[in-house]
Order: C-alpha cells, then sequence, then structure tokens
C-alpha cells in the first residue's frame, strides 16, 4: 500500500508529498485541540458544561455565557492556540536551520529583543500610545535584534553554532537593559512589565486576535512551504549546496520568518518560554523530521501546550491569575535538560 | 602565545604597576559621584573624621564601603572565572555563562519568599548550595556524551539552565509582587546601598577561596597540560577538580550573595590577564584579582553618570561591556583546546 499521497500542480511547476500517517495526525491533532478549545472555554470562575459551551459556540446559548464564552474566555483561548502555533513553528525552523535540537526563540535571543522593545514601550509609551502599538514594538525589537544578531554572526556565512552563542551573548545584553528599565520605572509600571515578560494572555481580547492574525496568515504557510529547504539543509552546508540549494539565502529568508512569528506572538503573549523549544520535538517523536509534515504538526502541538498551559495557569490558583509563561517553563526547563541528556553528543 | 610581561622582574613591576591603579580607581570611586567630593575632603576623612560634615558622611557610610565591596567582588569573580576556564578547558567559562548567578538567585529568591529569612549567612549559604547545583548541573550536562566537551556545549547548557532557573525567579516574583521591588535591584546586580556588615560574614569565606585559589595555581598549571599528562605526572586529578570547584563555588556564591548578579568580570578578566602574563596561574590568579577589582571599581564609577541622578546596575554595566567581549570571542573562533 502507498504510504504517500502525490500532490501535482497541472504543469509541475509544484509538487510535494503528503504521508498518510501525517494526515492522521493531523486529524487527531485537530479533533484535540476542538475539545481543549470547549473545555477551556468552560472552565473558570463560572464552570459551564461542555455541552452548554458547545451550544454557545455555535450561538445556541444563554446571553450570559454567550457574553462569558465569546467575549472573555474565547479570545484568550484563540490566542493561546495562535500564539502556541506561531513559536512552535519558529522555534521547529530554528531548529532546522541551526541544526540543533536545543535552539528556539528564547534561547537565541529573539525573545530578548521582541521583550526590551516591549517593555520599553510599557515604561515610556503606555501614557501617551495607545497600546494597539505595542505588537508593533515588540515586533520591531524582535526584527531588529535578528538582524543585529545575524550580522554579527556572519563572517563569510553564518555557521548554526556562531548563530547560538551570538545570540546568547546579544540576550545578556538585551536582558540586562531591559531589567534595567524595570528597575528605573515606576512600581506601577514595573510590575505590569515583568508580568509581561514571564508571559501571560491575561485579558486577551478580540483586538489582539486581529493583531496577531495577518502576522500568521502570512507566515505560516510560507513557513510551511519553505520547510523543505530545510530538510536540505539539515544535510550539512556542503552536501546541500552541492544538491543545489542557495543554503545562505534560504538560510536568511527562514530566519525571517522565524522571527516575523516569533516576535509577533511574544508581543501578543509575552515571553511564554519553551514551547518554541518543546514543540518541535514532540513532533519529531510522532511524525519523524521531515519539515513537511513535522511543522504543521509542531504547529497544533504548541496549540495545545499553550492552551492547556493557559487553562491550568488561571484556573489552578483561582482567584490567581498566573502567567501561563510559568507553567510552560515548569514543563519545559526539565524537558530541555531531558533532550540535553539524551543528544549528549550534539 | 601572546604574552606582554615576558620576565619575571616585568611580571613583579606589572603587579605594582596594578596595585596602584587599583588605588586610583578605588580613590576616584570615593570621590566621584551624584555628590562630588574634594581629593582633600576624602583624604580628611580618613585622618580626622568630622561626623557633622555631609560629604565625609557619605565617604564613610556609603562610598568607602562600595569600592570596598566591588574591589574585592571582583577579584573573586575574576578568580572563579579563571579556574573555571582551566577546569572545563574552556575559553568561554564564567559563573554567568555557566547559569551558577542565575541559580544562586533562584535559590535566595525561593527562601526569601517561602521561609522568613533575613540573616545573610543564612542567604549566603542558600547562595552556596544554588550556585552548586547549577554549576554541577552545566558541568555534566555539558561534558555528557563520549565526544570531547566542546565549549558550545558548556555554553548551551548554561543557557538552558540560566533559563529554568530564571523563570522559576520570575515566576514567584510574579506571585509575590511585593516582594519585586525588593529584590530586582539586587537581581541586576549591584554594590550600591551595601554596607559592609553585608560584607563581613561572606569574607572569612572569600579569604579562605583566595588561599585556595593560590595554593591550587601550580596544580592548576599542571592540569592544564591535559588530564592524562596530568595523571602521568602522578596529580590526583579527581581531587584537585574537586578542590576547584569547590572554591569555584564558594567565590561566585559569595559574590552573588553579597552584590547579586554580575556577569562577564569572570569571563574577560582571565582573558587581560593571560594576555599579560602568559599560561602560569601562579601569575594568572593574582593578575586576575587585580584586573577583576579595577573593571568592577570603573564599570561602578562608569554607571554612577549617563543617568544622574539614578544610578545604572553594575551587573547592568558588566553585561554591557562583557557581552561584546563575548560576540568578539565567538567571532574570533574557539579553539577547541
Amino acid at each position: 500500500m502507498n504510504k504517500r499521497i502525490t500532490f501535482r500542480s497541472n504543469r509541475g511547476y509544484y509538487s510535494f508529498l503528503v504521508e498518510k500517517k501525517t494526515l492522521t495526525v493531523l486529524t487527531m491533532l485537530f479533533v484535540l485541540t476542538g475539545i481543549f478549545l470547549v473545555i477551556s472555554v468552560g472552565v473558570g470562575s463560572t464552570i459551564i458544561s461542555p455541552i452548554e459551551a458547545m451550544k454557545t459556540l455555535f450561538g445556541y446559548g444563554f446571553d450570559q455565557h454567550t457574553m462569558i464564552i465569546v467575549d472573555l474566555r474565547l479570545p484568550r483561548v484563540t490566542i493561546a492556540i495562535l500564539v502556541g502555533a506561531a513559536m512552535a513553528i519558529s522555534g521547529g525552523i530554528l531548529q532546522g536551520v541551526i541544526r540543533n535540537p536545543l535552539a528556539s526563540p528564547d534561547i537565541i535571543g529573539i525573545s530578548g529583543g521582541a521583550a526590551f522593545a516591549a517593555v520599553t514601550f510599557i515604561t515610556y509609551f503606555s501614557e501617551t500610545l495607545s497600546i494597539k502599538w505595542l505588537p508593533l514594538a515588540a515586533f520591531l525589537g524582535a526584527l531588529s535584534i535578528s538582524i543585529i544578531i545575524y550580522s554579527l554572526a556572519w563572517k563569510k556565512g553564518v555557521t548554526p553554532i556562531r548563530l547560538v552563542l551570538v545570540g546568547i551573548g546579544i540576550s545578556t545584553i538585551t536582558s540586562s537593559l531591559t531589567t534595567l528599565m524595570i528597575v528605573l520605572s515606576p512600581y506601577s509600571a514595573a510590575s505590569q512589565a515583568y508580568i509581561w515578560l514571564t508571559g501571560s494572555i491575561y485579558g486577551s481580547s478580540w483586538e489582539d486576535v486581529i493583531a496577531l492574525l495577518p502576522w500568521l496568515i502570512i507566515f505560516i504557510p510560507l513557513a510551511f512551504i519553505c520547510g523543505r529547504s530545510i530538510n536540505v539543509q539539515e544535510l550539512g552546508d556542503d552536501m546541500a549546496r552541492s544538491l543545489g540549494s542557495h543554503v545562505q539565502l534560504h538560510r536568511g529568508i527562514l530566519v525571517i520568518i522565524s522571527v516575523a512569528l516569533a516576535g509577533s506572538a511574544v508581543s501578543i503573549g509575552g515571553a511564554i518560554g519553551f514551547v518554541g523549544l518543546i514543540a518541535p520535538h514532540i513532533a519529531r517523536k510522532i511524525v519523524g523530521s521531515s519539515f513537511g509534515s513535522l511543522l504543521p504538526v509542531a504547529a497544533l502541538i504548541g496549540s495545545l501546550i499553550v492552551i492547556l498551559a493557559d487553562t491550568v495557569a488561571r484556573t489552578a490558583f483561582l482567584p490567581l491569575d498566573i502567567p501561563a509563561g510559568v507553567f510552560t517553563a515548569g514543563i519545559g526547563a526539565p524537558f530541555f535538560i531531558y533532550l540535553l541528556y539524551r543528544n549528549k553528543n550534539f | 602565545m601572546f604574552q606582554l610581561l615576558h620576565t619575571r622582574s616585568l611580571k613583579i613591576i606589572g603587579v605594582i604597576i596594578g596595585v596602584l591603579l587599583l588605588l586610583c580607581t578605588f580613590f576616584l570611586s570615593i570621590v566621584l559621584g551624584a555628590t562630588e567630593i574634594s581629593l582633600k575632603m576624602a583624604f580628611d576623612s580618613f585622618v580626622s573624621y568630622d561626623s557633622t560634615s555631609t560629604e565625609q558622611v557619605i565617604i564613610q557610610t556609603t562610598r568607602v564601603p562600595r569600592a570596598i565591596i566591588a574591589s574585592i567582588i571582583g577579584a573573586n569573580l575574576a578568580i572563579a572565572g579563571a579556574l573555571m576556564q582551566a577546569l572545563t578547558r574552556n575559553p568561554l567559562a564564567s559563573p554567568s555563562i555557566f547559569g551558577i548567578n542565575a541559580g544562586a538567585i533562584c535559590f535566595v529568591v525561593l527562601a526569601i519568599s517561602f521561609f522568613p529569612i533575613s540573616s545573610l549567612v543564612q542567604l549566603m549559604w542558600i547562595a552556596f548550595l544554588g550556585a552548586g547545583i547549577a554549576a554541577l548541573s552545566v558541568y555534566y550536562l555539558g561534558t555528557l556524551g563520549n565526544k570531547e566537551p566542546t565549549p558550545v556545549k558548556i555554553v548551551l547548557a548554561g543557557a538552558a539552565i540560566t533559563a529554568l532557573f530564571s523563570s522559576f525567579t520570575q515566576g514567584m516574583l510574579v506571585l509575590d509582587e511585593a516582594g519585586l521591588q525588593d529584590v530586582l535591584f539586587w537581581l541586576a546586580g549591584s554594590v550600591s546601598g551595601r554596607s559592609l556588615e553585608m560584607l563581613l560574614p561572606v569574607l572569612p569565606y572569600i579569604l579562605v577561596s583566595f588561599i585556595l585559589a593560590l595554593g591550587l595555581a601550580y596544580h592548576v598549571n599542571i592540569l592544564a597540560s591535559g588530564e592524562d599528562v596530568a595523571k602521568g605526572l602522578g596529580q590526583r586529578t579527581g581531587l584537585v577538580k574537586i578542590l576547584i570547584a569547590i572554591t569555584v563555588v564558594l567565590l561566585a556564591g559569595s559574590a552573588v550573595a553579597v552584590v547579586g548578579a554580575i556577569g562577564f568580570i569572570g569571563l574577560i578578566v582571565p582573558h587581560i590577564a593571560r594576555f599579560l602574563v602568559g599560561v602560569d596561574y601562579r601569575w594568572i590568579i593574582p593578575y586576575c584579582a587585580l584586573v577583576g577589582a579595577i573593571l568592577l571599581l570603573i564599570a561602578d564609577i562608569i554607571g554612577r553618570f549617563p543617568i544622574k541622578p539614578e544610578e545604572i546596575p553594575i551587573g547592568v554595566m558588566t553585561s554591557l561591556i562583557g557581552a561584546p567581549f563575548f560576540i568578539y570571542m565567538v567571532r574570533k573562533g574557539l579553539r577547541h583546546e
């Protein structure tokens, strides 16, 4: 039995293979995300049964439930889904490009740049400018930091290891500047910034969803399309070049996609750490390391992780609303150490 | 390898110049700042202390303790870095890269938020514990596997452990917002507002570890020629390594307990020292102490000016100076020694 389905455009200009297994996995993950979504919008200080929640989602619920779910919880869960997917894809791409299982936007400093820009914005501009501009600020921060990291790592091309090390160096600069900003700012702004830094999607609204969505609509499909050049890159620079791949060009494009996704996700969700690291690994365990199937699966897994973390974070210690980032770090960091242990010879 | 001071007498002259420079920066540190103080006033405060003069009170209660702490901690961190670089044979090793700062801070914040701890001695032991755990885990993770431990592995393991500990720290601080402001300045690393009483309980440990470091220098030289060679020469490498590790944890842990997270001194200074005196650790360690003290004093002085009357925390200053150096080293290329 043929394990793959082939898609080919009429002129054969573009074609790709889809593994049947991947399709099954994707379907299951979609269903699972749906279930999580329904449960997540149901729980909180007012508990709504899954059936009621379903009714409400389709527009047949009580008004009161509609208010809670559609206006308050649904945007938050949607943000969780989007942020998780974006972080996961961003991390997946980075791991492929850098050829290192430990890479992720937080570790190589992209999130740090976004966080620095956002904290600057919160401390200096939150009174004069609308909070709507925060995502843009964070994205610009992530972008410029990535450009800096990339160009500093450039020395007749960029080697993965230099990229990681320069990233670590730069992220200590951004994090110390961030600390400086918080130390110097008045107390209220400081704690607001600090909560944001830890990664929280508290109080997300549909406006946030609308702010985030365009980025994802553009860059996620782009990531899927470019994903296959990662497959070649994973063979090593020389091999990829001799197979006819424009290594540096593709690497640049992929890094930009990754930055755009990470920057936009950080701008809305704060630094929800480790999702970009874990999700691709889980995906790799399930569907193998071909990037065509890896990225979509990783995206859904990222969404699941963030929904789960956020649901636990906001319900476990009611009425306290703990940033989801604390939980993702709690799961993610031990996992990271496990990875280090497993990949003894990275 | 390039070495500025070749002969023994040159090296001794270097030490003397270093001590003079240290004294100069020490005095600058006393004189410069938000309140300008004349040299004569500074001198008077030592000879004939007058408690009615604001300047003299400032000198004796804030400036002098601050300068003393900065110089001791600078020496501390620099020696810790030199020993770590020797132990791991990794030019990038240093307390901050190894996650020691993050580990110690995480433990201290944990202790402060869950137990009613106020004495610095207890905090110091907790900081030692955190530093030790972080250092061990990074070393263990970084040297796993059958390939030679590469600098990159250790740096990555350090980044991971740092990320782990600092996210726990952040989590605890978010839960306990009231405590945030108290520990924040300390998180950023600071020598200001520290009284000498905070240094005193730690001082014995620091002195012991200075002596240990000097005593170990000879053995470090042998170890640096490679583990197999050292074994062949009859060195008990296991014991030496454990002693070095204990010294490092004592040095770095006490530094964190007194001043918080100050990064990169431990990374840069050993390189400067090697540039000056070559590869002999019997010279490197004293030079590290001198250069580390001078560098931290200078960083502290510079931090007082850009945003007067506020100050840039010294940890931020050292990161701003040190990270570019780190990147420069990465770009220059790492020799896999």
